[in-house]
């Protein structure tokens, strides 16, 4: 026996032979190779042998009476399935198309009568290597499919979590925002946040991680709690900015970076502040006019710079009521054709140009985009934000149901604010978290923060700097007023704004009375509160929306000094 | 891809030429041209003249070469880039990071 292959592992195998004197030669010889045999002696037997008990090989006699072994051998290759069975005739067919036929009936070989010792051991030790080979590449593509499976689960439940971060902002509640991004986006490092801040103004983020995958979702994590956390508090683009820099900064590897487009969206002001840090030209589109404004990248990525080197400066462009402001990220103009073209800004400008229906501007992008591709890729990101009237005011936090027993209601407090505080720092977020201790305020603090928001930027603008409203009034002037605002700021080396909180118990509840006061000049009161309110007009909107808003507005000290009033009734 | 790398004869500088795309697939070539050398060059030159293009990995590559080279105080120069690998690299302002000619 020494002359056989050896033998790598005792296979089951099963003989289906008609004659039985073949049959028990041929037993003889398999089992001396040590294997294990089971035998038929028709293929309706083999069938019914081989649903019982499975062999992982079969010697077929091709001729065979109740069912032959063509037949026999096409159902058992049916009943193995997947799992190679080798199947090997035994025939004394010597014409090629009789022993093609064992093939094509799924025969795997043949083996011609009489046997040869030799050769039948080393074609099951052939058919035996298959098998495994077989076997081995089953196995390994039902644990790539399990790992699949698997890591489709994770990125769902980790899409979960991050959307109970990442959208818990208003990015599908606002009537004015529309937007395209596929939805496993996220894995592409694309991050869309929106949210109103307690004014009522909407802070919008567009951002691109560098690379793809888990780390960028990571990274996403904490930038998104940053800007939920700081817009519903009242700060700025400015401080956000340099929070999420920072933020970034600390976390990420070194080549890991976040492109952003961060936005403020102010209908009381019709303003869009914008800062872009390495994402492509977002878009002002004035509908009235055509006319579109490029929010370029002005600044490094968000996570590469330091704390001391970031630049936070933003620009401002006014805004009419249903202008929009467009951005995309990179994936739009990388959107490439069948001969690997680009779609790139031009063929976007032209799609701009060709508009005439501005509602129906975002479709004409994605259609554009459809055609040029056939398909639209998942890593691209497109919003659509309209300047709407009517963003009603709204409270910030939940309200709290203690009946206001515990709340401070009766003390005052006074700050100075100078002139190095003034150049960095935003006092407001921070009085109104003050504020906002006293319960009865709470269900006004979206009126109260826009209140203050406005008297702290007309003593600070108008007062401390020096600035006119009145350059405001076109669109150039705007431009210029806000270079004036920056350059004026950072030459600052003197003046103060003055906040004073008096807060008294009434006999129906409470009342708060701010006032502001400012180093300025001054202003004459009663010649700019007779001028007539007309609120298309790109200044002087701050004065009619304190009016609306606080139930007494009263100036003394020349303007220098301004004192409002909110009242609340108690809490049953 | 390649990337091909050259130290000058007083080995003060170093310059790393990229040839092709410049994307994550030249990470671990383009961080051996620098990691390797045992000298500590005054100047890294990065040249991209036959590079096609540059992707966001690539810019991280070229944050990780500059934090390597001694951050802030680092003279890494880019030389050469082509109009759309400028383009990009003008989106991301890296110019304010790097010496790009």
């Amino acid at each position: 026996m020494s002359a056989l292959a050896p033998v790598l592992e005792a296979l089951t195998i099963l003989i289906a032979e008609d004659s039985a004197a073949d049959l028990l030669l041929l037993s003889t010889i398999v089992r001396r190779q040590g294997h294990q045999v089971l035998t038929a002696s028709n293929g309706a037997q083999a069938v019914e042998v081989f649903t019982r008990e499975r062999p992982q090989l079969v010697l077929m006699d091709a001729l065979m009476p109740v069912m032959d072994g063509f037949e026999a051998a096409r159902r058992i290759k049916q009943l193995a399935g997947e799992e190679l069975v080798p199947i090997i005739f035994l025939t004394s067919l010597r014409e090629s198309e009789a022993l093609a036929q064992c093939l094509d009936a799924g025969g795997d070989d043949f083996l011609p009568k009489p046997y040869n010792q030799l050769i039948l051991a080393a074609k099951i030790n052939a058919m035996d290597r298959l098998r495994r080979l077989q076997a081995t590449v089953l196995q390994q593509r039902d644990l790539i499919a399990k790992h699949h499976d698997y890591l489709l689960h994770e990125q769902r439940v980790a899409k979960a979590v991050f959307d109970k971060v990442a959208h818990s902002g208003c990015i599908n509640a606002a009537p004015n925002i529309r937007y395209l991004q596929s939805p496993y986006a996220l894995f592409n490092g694309d991050l869309l946040l929106a949210a109103y801040t307690p004014s009522g103004d909407m802070h919008v983020l567009l951002g691109d991680f560098t690379g793809h995958g888990l780390p960028a979702a990571v990274g996403a994590m904490p930038l998104a709690e940053v800007f939920y956390g700081m817009t519903a508090k009242g700060y700025g683009l400015a401080q956000t900015l340099r929070e999420m820099n920072a933020k970034l900064k600390r976390i990420l590897p070194v080549d890991m970076f976040c492109c952003a487009t961060l936005l403020c969206l102010s209908t009381q002001r019709r303003v869009v502040e914008v800062w872009n840090g390495g994402m492509p030209d977002g878009y002002v589109h004035e509908v009235a006019t055509g006319k579109r404004t490029s929010l370029q990248s002005r600044h490094l990525p968000l996570g590469v710079l330091s704390a001391q080197a970031f630049d936070d400066r933003t620009e401002v462009w006014p805004m009419a009521l249903g202008d929009r402001v467009f951005l995309l990220s990179d994936g739009v103009l990388d959107t490439a054709d069948a001969n690997d073209q680009l779609f790139g800004a031009e063929r976007l400008q032209q799609v701009f140009a060709a508009n005439r229906e501005p509602n129906r501007l975002f479709e004409d992008i994605e259609q554009a985009l459809a055609a040029f591709r056939g398909e639209v890729r998942d890593d691209v990101s497109m919003v659509e934000i309209t300047l709407q009237d009517g963003q009603a005011l709204r409270a910030t936090g939940p309200l709290y149901a203690d009946s206001g027993q515990s709340c401070p209601l009766d003390w005052s407090v006074s700050f100075e604010f100078r002139a190095e505080t003034l150049k960095r720092y935003n006092p407001l977020p921070y009085l109104l978290q003050l504020l906002l201790e006293i319960h009865g305020l709470r269900e006004q603090s979206g009126a109260l923060y826009s209140v203050m928001a406005e008297l702290y930027s007309n003593a600070l603008e108008h007062g401390v700097l020096g600035l006119d409203s009145r350059l405001k009034r076109d669109a150039q002037g705007f431009a210029e007023y806000y270079r004036q605002r920056n350059d004026r700021l950072a030459q600052l080396n003197t003046g103060f704004v003055r906040v004073h909180v008096e807060v008294v118990p009434t006999p129906s509840g409470g009342k708060m009375s701010l006032r502001l006061e400012d180093s300025g000049p001054g202003f004459d009161v009663e010649q700019v509160l007779a001028r007539p309110l007309d609120i298309d007009r790109l200044s002087g909107r701050g004065l009619s929306l304190v009016r609306q808003l606080s139930s007494d507005v009263r100036w003394a000290d020349g303007g220098r000094s301004v004192c409002v009033e909110f009242c609340w009734v108690g809490l049953a | 891809m390649s990337v091909v790398s050259e130290i000058s004869e007083d080995r003060k500088k170093l310059t790393i030429l990229i040839k092709g795309r410049f994307d994550f697939s030249s990470h671990q070539c383009f961080r051996e041209a620098y990691e390797r050398i045992d000298s500590r060059p005054d100047a890294i030159v990065v040249d991209l003249k036959e590079t096609t293009y540059l992707d966001s990995s690539a810019l991280g590559m070229l944050l990780l070469l500059r934090d390597h080279a001694g951050g802030d105080g680092a003279d890494v120069r880019v030389v050469n880039s082509n109009s759309d690998v400028r383009k990009i690299l003008a989106i991301s302002n890296f110019d304010k990071l790097f010496d790009i000619s």
